[in-house]
Parts: structure tokens; C-alpha cells; sequence
């Protein structure tokens, strides 16, 4: 069973002063993602996935089109009790502590107040948020809030979570405590359905990927499959910051970082480029043959006037 | 009723009373007792009078700017601080939230009343020295404000689930002024003749009407007030309520929350 199937789902808001003039927010969106995958929903910001995930939360209607989420229609509310959602740059009740908090949702989302107590212990210490006790959420950082945001998110047991932007106000440390988080998650055999411009993290983390652009989906595929194709070059690396005169005789294009060089080179000079470093007793460190990168397919898949642009709201960090 | 319901209602006064709503209490209680030994010293015979005019009167226009002033915000600020997402996210319908904020506001309002009278009961009894059998009639008036506060309530819910908080304060005390005088206004509707006597009285069957609710001069006066009162006013607070909440959740059941 699919964990979502959004059929068709479509918005146009009315802009201009009298309400006359039509937006197109999101052209009719066909997509399906699989009970225990990652999906990853991609996109400059703007391009329409939050409100995709507005839509498929019902707090924003839609002007045509349906979804289902895990067999059952969307508009269902019960289904919801099956949902986790963290919201972009959440923002919650600030006068309560993140215990309350957690407590208020749980009682809202159905958990059984035997449970509740521990469910909240339990997702707190998941996402890292200890020695919070008693310390109202208004004194609580961007990163806090975010990872209370997460912790609200999944505090019920959800089959299925939706986050919007979830590394957004994380440290380095923090995102990658996320990455692992959803890991866990599928691994639980829960559907992580997730939206960001960051690409690094959707292609170390999603099994499959949509890409959105100016509410246009623009490509849906596996991780996998996108970045598998081979490019006839090949990534040589050694150590040092010495370049023998022989690799550039190769064509290599060569750059030092620290104490280690990387070369692209075409796939037949391979052996080649082995010798020469041979000749000169480098030390080898790898070869790898360079495959085409989530980032290639993403510019590619926006419209060629738009790929410059795009390059500039989105982010690679790692 | 829905324990969702509830744990919203219990989760919006535990917000008034984090953010000191009851704090008023201090302000009114300053104002009662210096009202009390003012009114001790220069009046003769007619401390009483002064004390349950001086006092309902506070009691009804402390709740009424609370009502407003939380009211107003109490959609409104949950959309435009995204607090709502993580709630209707979840197995909460939307007239479940609206009807959560009512209750929660009116229970922060019948507590605050609660307290209130008994600072109106004890500057009573420091001027009078004793409760006597038509301060009963007290009761009646300060049961009428609670009406008065649901109504104010479920109006300020009303426009706060379309309008800006500045708008939405400018009609609600608007609404609560003309209410005050919908008596008059229904008087005036008797004697104008063709289309302004047509306007006037759908004005003032529309408008809350405020002044039927305002018993607190017969209970400073000791005019006895009857039951046929209090069921009508009873019906009639309710009734409006529920039509004002009913308008609010239609019209948050239809809003995008962008």
C-alpha cells in the first residue's frame, strides 16, 4: 500500500486587491511515495512544497485534485492520529515548557495518559533535548525549537512523518543527529516525507526524490538511479600537493585541498595516471569513477534560464 | 463534550494565566478597597448603593476589556505565530479548536469574575457591616456580566477567525458600545418612519443587546428582579453565543492558513 497518493492536487490563490488576479501556487501534482521509504521533496525555495505539505495536513484546501495517505482519504481526521508533521521553522506555545508542551500534543494526538509521561521522556532524550526541565520554550534557541519541533513530530509513534525544512537552524552536529533520526525511523518501517533545498541531505539520506520547481513537479526518481550514471571520468585522489607535470600532460584538472590532491580525468588515462604517480612515488589514496550528482540532475531538471538563479538559493552545505 | 476540546480550553487559560491576565485582579482590588474607605467617609446612607454601583461596574468593564483584548487574538495570533499548524495537524477538527478557545476564555473570565465578587462582597461588608438579604440580587448582576462576557467572547472569536486583531477590537467595542444603548436604539427604531426605521431595527435586533443585561442599578437599588428575567436573559446570551460561534466556525472551516 502506498503510504501517499496525491492525485492531482492543484492551487490557485487570488491575489491583487479585489482578489481577481489567479496564482498558480502548484500545477496539478500526480505523485505516490511507498510505505517505508524516505522520500525527499525537492526545490528552490518558493517552488511550492510547503504548500504541498499545508495540503496534505488540511490547512490549506485545495482548488482541485485529491490525496490519500495510508489508504484512507486525506480529509479524514482520524488519519491524522498517524501523522507526525513538523512544521518550517516551527513556533510554539512559548509560555509552556517543552515537557507541556509535548504533554498537550499528546493528549491532542490520543496517547493515553499512562503512556504520555514516558512517550515524552523518550522523544526528548531522542532528540537530544535534555536538562530542559522546567525552562519555558521562549528562552529555547532556533535549534531547541527546532529539535522540539522534531520530538512533537514523532511523540505519537507515527506511521508517517512529514518534515518541512528539518535541518533548518541546525548545527552541523544537529543535522546529522537528524539524518540519523530518520535513518532510525525508516528502520522502525515509518514513511519519512521530507522537503528541502539542501541536496546533500536528500541524497545521503532518500530512497526516492521529486523535484518541485515554480509549483511544477519536474522529476521524481531514485536516489540511486539519478546519481549511478557514470560519466566516462574518473576522481583520482593522493596525498600531498605535489601535481607531476605527467597527470596534467593527461588533461587532468587538478585541485589541492589541505594535503590531499583530487584530479578528473577521462576514464581511459585511468592506468595511466596510476603510472605516472607510481613514477614519482606518490601515495595513492583512491579512484573512483565520478557519477552524475543529485545537484547535476536537479540544475538539469530546472528550466535552463532558471538553473543559475536556482544555484544561488541552493544550499550544498554538507 | 470532546477531551480535545477541553485540553484546548484548559491550554488557553493556562495561557491567560502565564501571561497575567489575573493580574487585573491586583488593580481591582486596589480600586475597591480605596473605593470602600472613600466611600465610608463621605457618604451618608448610601454606601451600599455606591460600593454595588462602584463595583459591578468594574467587574463588568475589567472582564469586558479582557474578553476583547484576549479574544481578539486568539485565532488570529495562532495563525500568524504558526502555533495552529502543529495542532490541526493532528486529530483536532477546526470547529473542535474554535469552540476549545471559547471555553478557555470564558473559563479564564468566570474565574476572574469569581474573584472579583468576592472583592465586591468584602468592600460590601466593610461599608455595611453586614450582608442583608437583597445582596442577593448582586449575584443576579454578576451572573447577567458572565452573560455578557460569553457574548463579548464569542463575537471577539467571531472576528478574530477573518480579521487583523486592530480591526477586530475596533468591532468588537464597537459592537459593545452600541449594545449598551440597544434599548435606546430599539426606541429610537419605534419612532423613525420608512427606511431609517427599517435600518434601526434590524440594527437593533442585530446588535448584542447589552442594556437587557444590565441589572446593576436595580441591584445597587434593591429593585427585585424577576425569574422571567433571568430565563430570557439566559436564552437569549446563549443563543447569541452559539449563532457568533457558529459564524466563527464557518468561517474558519473555509480559511486557508497560509
Amino acid at each position: 500500500m502506498a503510504a501517499i497518493e496525491i492525485l492531482g492536487l492543484e492551487k490557485t490563490y487570488m491575489v491583487g486587491f479585489w482578489r481577481k488576479r489567479p496564482k498558480r501556487a502548484l500545477q496539478p501534482l500526480h505523485l505516490t511515495v511507498e510505505e517505508g521509504e524516505i522520500f525527499g521533496f525537492l526545490g528552490p525555495n518558493g517552488a511550492g512544497k510547503t504548500t504541498t505539505l499545508k495540503m496534505l495536513m488540511g490547512l490549506v484546501f485545495p482548488t482541485s485534485g485529491t490525496a490519500r495517505i495510508l489508504g484512507h482519504e486525506w480529509t479524514d481526521p482520524e488519519i491524522k492520529a498517524q501523522i507526525g508533521f513538523l512544521p518550517e521553522q516551527p513556533y510554539f506555545y512559548d509560555y509552556l515548557t517543552a515537557h507541556e508542551l509535548l504533554d498537550y500534543y499528546g493528549q491532542l494526538s490520543g496517547v493515553p495518559a499512562k503512556d504520555r509521561k514516558r512517550r515524552v521522556e523518550e522523544v526528548l532524550q531522542r532528540v537530544g533535548l535534555t536538562d530542559i526541565q522546567g525552562v519555558q520554550l521562549r528562552k529555547f534557541s532556533k535549534g531547541m525549537l527546532q529539535r522540539a519541533g522534531i520530538a512533537q513530530a514523532i511523540l505519537h509513534n507515527p506511521k508517517l512523518v512529514f518534515f518541512d525544512e528539518p535541518m533548518s537552524g541546525l548545527d552541523p552536529l544537529g543535522r546529522r543527529e537528524v539524518r540519523d533520526l530518520m535513518e532510525q525511523l525508516k528502520q522502525e518501517g515509518k514513511t519519512v516525507f521530507f522537503s528541502t533545498h539542501i541536496l546533500s541531505d536528500a541524497e545521503a539520506l532518500c530512497d526516492r526524490v521529486a523535484i518541485i520547481y515554480k509549483g511544477e513537479l519536474r522529476g521524481v526518481g531514485a536516489v540511486e538511479d539519478l546519481t549511478s550514471t557514470v560519466q566516462g571520468k574518473v576522481e583520482v585522489v593522493w596525498q600531498g600537493t605535489q601535481i607531476p607535470a605527467s597527470m596534467k600532460a593527461l588533461g587532468a584538472e587538478c585541485h589541492v585541498t589541505g594535503d590531499t590532491v583530487r584530479a578528473v580525468l577521462a576514464e581511459n588515462q585511468q592506468d595511466a595516471a596510476i603510472d605516472a604517480l607510481r613514477r614519482e612515488h606518490i601515495r595513492l589514496i583512491a579512484i573512483t569513477p565520478l557519477r552524475t550528482s543529485l545537484e547535476a540532475y536537479f540544475v538539469e531538471k530546472l528550466q535552463p534560464s532558471q538553473a543559475a538563479s536556482a544555484g544561488k538559493t541552493v544550499g550544498t552545505a554538507v | 463534550m470532546s477531551p480535545r476540546i477541553i485540553q484546548i480550553a484548559a491550554n488557553t487559560f493556562r495561557e491567560a494565566v502565564r501571561d497575567r491576565v489575573l493580574y487585573n485582579l491586583i488593580a481591582f482590588a486596589l480600586l475597591l478597597s480605596g473605593a470602600a474607605i472613600f466611600v465610608g467617609q463621605i457618604s451618608i446612607d448610601i454606601e451600599r448603593l455606591v460600593v454595588v454601583d462602584l463595583g459591578l461596574t468594574a467587574v463588568s468593564l475589567f472582564g469586558v476589556v479582557i474578553a476583547i483584548f484576549i479574544g481578539i487574538g486568539l485565532v488570529s495570533k495562532e495563525i500568524e505565530k504558526r502555533t495552529l499548524y502543529t495542532v490541526l495537524s493532528r486529530p483536532v477538527r477546526r470547529w473542535e479548536f474554535i469552540v476549545g478557545k471559547f471555553f478557555g476564555l470564558a473559563g479564564t473570565l468566570v474565574v476572574n469574575t469569581f474573584f472579583m465578587a468576592i472583592g465586591v462582597f468584602g468592600a460590601l461588608f466593610y461599608v455595611a457591616h453586614k450582608f442583608s438579604k437583597p445582596d442577593a440580587l448582586i449575584l443576579v448582576a454578576l451572573y447577567f456580566i458572565v452573560l455578557e462576557f460569553l457574548i463579548i467572547c464569542s463575537l471577539a472569536l467571531l472576528f478574530s477567525s477573518f480579521s487583523s486583531p486592530l480591526l477586530s477590537a475596533v468591532f468588537a467595542f464597537s459592537l459593545f458600545v452600541i449594545g449598551s444603548f440597544a434599548e435606546d436604539l430599539r426606541g429610537f427604531a419605534g419612532l423613525a418612519h420608512g427606511v431609517t426605521r427599517w435600518f434601526a431595527t434590524a440594527a437593533a435586533y442585530l446588535v448584542p443587546n447589552f442594556s437587557a443585561l444590565n441589572v446593576i442599578s436595580a441591584a445597587a437599588h434593591e429593585q427585585p428582579l424577576s425569574s422571567q428575567l433571568i430565563l430570557h436573559n439566559t436564552l437569549y446570551a446563549l443563543f447569541y453565543t452559539a449563532m457568533a460561534l457558529s459564524g466563527a466556525v464557518l468561517i474558519f472551516e473555509r480559511r486557508n492558513l497560509k
